[in-house]
């Protein structure tokens, strides 16, 4: 039992972070037809803003996160929408998986031939400690995750349902020209979508790179989960993504230890192709009307 | 000039000046450059096969790279165990054929991205199967001394003797989907790929149509797995993992996807080209990953379609020229004629 709650547990913690990114991916999908091969490759980057500024400008952690966080919305945000998706959205979605896929490759590249191709180290931004519940030991960072991750899905969701920002931006998503009409600046929401996007990305790789050490192809595992999460959960909802980072999560810790190690990664996959089958809409999503 | 360019005169000898210059080429080329026209001809044919299911029929797939492994694995083994070359060749493309139309039933179901994401998740599938089941697939060790064939008394051993048979197999199977192309077959596909509806409405049964166009486009990667196999000789899991399945779909793209040659060109843009850019060493990735977004972003249509486009603005150029000077000899300048009417 107490083996059962521990993997859970980290498995819950795995899942917030796929969570977060898959809430991302859905956020550019919906507001701007966008599916980003990179998202993966978005994960791994920001730690990697944040070594560079460590040895480069030669700052402290905490700067260095500040700077990787500017960094993120500049980059991965502002500058992935104004030069890489703007230009393509009128070729429809193929051109852009096709440039997205690039634009992974070279991100993956870059870090391997101006850092490294070797796994670094990466401070965690709190110190680690075991803590006793009911005789499983759970780890201080998994809660921290779990903290961190609850309270951006708790902001983001009040951001969308609470705000008239928020609800400007759903409107954006669920139907352009309309937003257009009622007076909503629609392409200024899908900038903040992108901002978001970065943001969320910039926290997920803060807090899954002390665990799986920072490397340049750690945006592989991320990048599918992320999919995977999106597309079980639903992939036109907030709550979705989450229910279906959270399952993913747990049920590839779970697979790992009582099913086979090995096949770790294909339960999910698995998962994924049964759900497209029989409920294409996902676990939490609501049917899509399909176009013709 | 212009019209030459696009004739089917131009096109023909192109062609046949190709397949010239690959016969010759062995007989300046080193063994490791025979490898590498080879190993270009090989990704070619896989790219053509999933240039039928992407480019004719529309069918996204993410999968080609597994049915190149499926195909390897399967003659590997065959011709290990003593099976004749051509015999393990033709199961290839066989057990590709069933595969492949079994994954074409889920495009019945869903399109666009969430096929993408199925395809994605049965490439990465293959690819745990064929690393993990040790007993047949000898794990991370991979197949070594994969024998070459002996056809009719001849022994393709020899670098320069496989680099023929390539050249043979890929002519045989590019003519073969050239020919499917220009059959009903290929204009069926085609209308699915521009209006399924449509298609249905005008009796083409586009069920069958689309899960043809999975199995034939995935027995072409089987063939190409069943020449690559004995080309290398020695191949593990990792050569067939998701990377392969991406840079075959971007092959395909950016040579210019639903055109004949464009499979050959976007496969000279990732097989030979690394080659002969030595001089960029490691950046050639990053350059060619920063290419292919700008050629993206001004011709999704690929480098075909970027040819095409200069060739067309050549003409347009050449006839107003003409004109303007027509009308200054005439004396006359009906300005309601200038643009649009020599089409």
């Amino acid at each position: 039992m107490a083996a059962f709650i521990q993997l859970f547990v980290s498995g819950l913690a795995t899942g917030a972070i796929y969570a977060l990114v898959a809430v991302g991916f859905m956020l550019l999908w919906q507001t701007s037809q966008t599916i980003n091969f990179a998202q993966g490759e978005f994960v791994m980057i920001p730690a990697f803003f944040v070594l560079w500024a460590i040895k480069i400008l030669g700052v402290g952690f905490w700067p260095a996160v500040g700077i990787a966080v500017v960094a993120s919305l500049l980059i991965l945000g502002l500058l992935f929408k104004r030069a890489i998706v703007d230009p393509m959205l009128r070729h429809g979605v193929l051109p852009l998986v096709i440039s997205t896929i690039a634009l992974s490759i070279f991100l993956k590249e870059a870090v391997k031939d101006f850092y490294s191709s070797q796994a670094q180290p990466f401070q965690a931004m709190i110190p680690s400690e075991d803590i006793n519940v009911f005789g499983a030991v759970i780890s201080s960072q998994s809660i921290f995750i779990l903290l961190i991750a609850s309270g951006a899905v708790f902001g983001l969701n009040k951001l969308l349902n609470g705000t008239r920002l928020g609800r400007a931006m759903q409107a954006t998503a669920q139907n352009p020209s309309v937003a257009r009409i009622l007076g909503i600046p629609v392409e200024r929401m899908i900038m903040y979508t992108f901002l978001i996007n970065a943001l969320l990305v910039a926290l997920a790789s803060l807090m899954i790179s002390p665990i799986y050490l920072a490397k340049f192809t750690n945006g592989d595992t991320l990048g599918l989960a992320a999919f995977i999460a999106a597309i079980v959960g639903g992939f036109n909802q907030v709550r979705g993504a989450i229910v279906g980072g959270l399952i993913l999560g747990v049920i590839e810790n779970m697979a790992a230890a009582y099913i086979s190690a090995q096949y770790r990664g294909a339960i999910p996959l698995i998962l994924l192709i049964a759900v497209i089958l029989w409920r294409p809409q996902g676990l939490m999503g609501r049917a899509e009307e399909r176009t013709v | 000039m212009m019209d030459f360019l696009t004739s089917r005169a131009f096109k023909g000898t192109v062609f046949v000046l190709l397949v010239a210059g690959l016969i010759i080429l062995p007989f300046f080329l080193r063994p490791f450059g025979l490898l590498l026209v080879a190993m270009w001809m090989v990704h070619a044919v896989a790219a053509l096969g999933l240039n039928l299911t992407l480019g004719y029929a529309g069918q996204i797939s993410m999968a080609q790279g597994a049915f190149v492994g499926i195909g390897a694995y399967c003659t590997g083994l065959m011709t290990l165990a003593g099976v004749p070359y051509p015999v393990a060749f033709l199961c290839s493309g066989a057990l590709c054929f069933a595969i492949g139309w079994i994954l074409g039933y889920p495009a019945l179901r869903v399109q666009h991205h969430y096929l993408a994401f199925v395809t994605l998740a049965f490439s990465t599938l293959v690819f745990l199967v064929m690393r993990n089941e040790e007993w047949l697939t000898n794990g991370i060790y991979g197949l070594t001394d994969i024998p070459r064939p002996i056809l009719f008394g001849w022994n393709t051993g020899k670098a320069k003797d496989f680099y023929f048979f390539t050249l043979l197999m890929t002519s045989i199977l590019a003519f073969c989907v050239w020919w499917i192309i220009r059959s009903p077959w290929g204009r069926a596909f085609v209308a699915l790929r521009e209006n399924p509806v449509r298609a249905l409405s005008l009796g083409v049964d586009t069920r069958r149509y689309t899960l043809m166009a999975f199995a034939m486009g995935s027995s072409i990667g089987g063939f190409a797995g069943a020449l690559y196999a004995p080309l290398v000789q020695f191949f593990e899991p990792n050569s067939f993992s998701l990377t392969l399945s991406l840079k075959l779909l971007l092959m395909v793209i950016v040579g210019g996807a639903g055109t004949f040659f464009g499979p050959f060109i976007g496969a000279a843009t990732e097989v030979l080209l690394p080659e002969w850019l030595r001089i960029a060493q490691g950046y050639y990735l990053i350059i060619y990953a920063m290419l292919v977004m700008v050629l993206m972003m001004f011709c999704p249509t690929g480098i075909i379609g970027l040819g095409e486009r200069l060739i067309s603005h050549l003409r347009q150029k050449k006839i107003s020229s003409e004109r303007s000077a027509q009308a200054q000899v005439m004396g006359t300048d009906k300005p309601g004629q200038k643009e649009g009417a020599g089409q």
